[in-house]
């Protein structure tokens, strides 16, 4: 099978990038080390090409309801536009779909990004459900649009440096909110727990934007980096943290499910009908070793097993996200299986990490 | 980075070294640390334990995975590499000179039989395609 590629393959190779097929895409995992570039992220300010991520425009009349209707959180909580909202998207057994962050633009506009993997199957399933409750709603990928994320205390800076024009109107964004600048959207929002950018840009601009990115000292990083990087951020990972068969209550998501309101969703039932047995928490390790996905958590509770598991390079320890049974507390040792051994680990809550700084 | 000609080789990318003592120091291959990337994690076998060639001995884990690292001969182990705990990261600086841990080898017959710089090489190109 050929690999699908974004507009900045040719500048990854340009830059020394250790290219690797990710879930179909010739994605970069590091131009170097791996650890280099997460330090870069968490001290000064970093790259990421996420356009292998879909985006996905939603037009016409009715288009709030058709929402309020396709995901767990609500959107009624978006009134000004630009404002962005994380949300699952699920099937009628609760099991998540996707997660993606939704934006509002206009009383007859919504845009969404989408994970890159699930994109086909998120957009059978939406055109699917419009076809019942929305008939006349447009959906439509943008296949046009690259997006490009710049991330670290010090993107802002270098962002100005790379892109004057920018700085009027993006500065005095919020966090989870955007604006469009001519055929530029620019979203204060990101995947690593430091201030910074999702940018997205017609395909064809693409590889200059990355190449005044990169004249203004914004360092590129590569797959590997960005999943240690949101480890240390607590935040989830599709198909590692939760699935089709896992709800968002058990995936450390019930922030983002709103069952308080009148308002009826798909999965709603089922996540009323089934309180939770397990759920998500972090875990740092106390011995030596590495915590890695799916290695079994055994407690005084019951067992449980490790969704998301790796090195964090600023704890310089191992943290893992794990799956374990609810009565579990906080302050609890468990131990992971690592090969033949049992390790000791912390339950703790998180994210592990915010700006820069250990939170555990 | 070359393959040292002075070592050799194993099919699963450890370099074995002949020491003047009689005993070999193994280590990893400038190949394999490149797959495997930033070291974070060296598990070291414990001395005295008797090894079967090809038998799992020893762990190095990168950011990215663990990896398995195999005894290249039959033999006992009579030491490991302290400064790699605290710095495995010397595995990537060094992969030749950051040898992991020591053996006595019961044949010395063995550690000729193994694979050279140039045998190794082909191997690593064959993995390649």
């Amino acid at each position: 099978m050929t690999l699908q590629t974004t507009p900045l393959n040719a500048a990854h190779r340009a830059m020394g990038a250790k290219m690797v097929d990710f879930g179909g895409w010739d994605m970069p995992l590091h131009y170097g080390s791996q650890l280099e570039e997460h330090n870069q992220v968490r001290t000064d300010a970093g790259m990421f090409d996420v356009s292998h991520m879909r985006v996905v425009d939603f037009r016409g009349e009715g288009v709030r309801d058709f929402l309020r209707y396709l995901l767990a959180n609500n959107v009624d909580k978006l009134q000004s536009t630009g404002k962005a909202l994380y949300s699952c998207m699920l099937n009628p057994e609760g099991g998540v779909i996707d997660d993606l962050i939704v934006y509002f633009i206009n009383d007859t506009m919504f845009r969404m990004v989408v994970n890159a993997g699930t994109a086909e199957k998120d957009i059978a399933w939406m055109k699917e459900q419009a076809a019942t409750h929305a008939p006349k709603l447009e959906i439509k990928p943008r296949l046009e649009l690259a997006m490009i994320a710049v991330q670290g205390p010090k993107a802002t800076e270098r962002l100005w440096n790379a892109m004057p024009g920018l700085r009027n109107l993006a500065e005095n964004l919020k966090p989870f909110s955007a604006v469009e600048l001519g055929t530029m959207f620019v979203a204060r929002t990101g995947y690593t727990g430091e201030d910074g950018f999702e940018i997205m840009l017609p395909t064809q601009a693409a590889p200059f934007f990355w190449e005044s990115l990169s004249k203004a000292g914004v360092k590129p990083i590569g797959l590997g980096a960005r999943d240690t990087l949101r480890l240390e951020a607590g935040m989830n990972l599709y198909g590692h943290d939760m699935d089709e068969t896992i709800n968002p209550l058990e995936a450390g998501l019930a922030w983002t499910v709103d069952l308080k309101s009148e308002r009826d969703f798909i999965g709603k039932a089922a996540l009323l009908a089934n309180p939770p047995a397990r759920k998500l928490a972090g875990l740092v390790l106390q011995d030596r070793g590495v915590m890695r996905d799916h290695q079994v958590i055994k407690s005084s509770h019951g067992d449980g097993e490790i969704t998301s598991g790796s090195f964090s390079p600023t704890l310089n320890q191992s943290i893992a996200l794990a799956r374990i049974p609810v009565a579990v507390q906080v302050g609890d040792t468990v131990q992971v299986v690592v090969r033949d051994k049992l390790l000791n680990a912390k339950v703790v809550k998180y994210p592990f990490v915010r700006n820069g700084k250990s939170l555990v | 980075m070359s393959n040292p000609a002075n070592l050799k080789y194993t099919v699963s990318h450890e370099w074995v070294k002949s020491e003047a003592d009689g005993t070999i120091t193994v280590g990893i291959t400038q190949h394999a640390q490149e797959l495997l990337g930033d070291m974070v994690f060296v598990e070291s076998p414990e001395i005295g334990r008797k090894l079967k060639a090809k038998e799992e001995c020893a762990v190095v884990e990168s950011v990215k995975a663990a990896a398995s690292i195999y005894a290249p001969v039959s033999g006992v182990v009579t030491g490991f590499n302290d400064g790699l705990t605290n710095e495995p990261e010397k595995i990537n600086a060094d992969p030749f000179g950051a040898w992991i841990f020591k053996m006595k080898p019961d044949n010395a017959a063995d550690v000729a039989a193994l694979m050279d710089a140039a045998a190794y090489q082909k191997h690593v190109d064959s993995e390649a395609h």
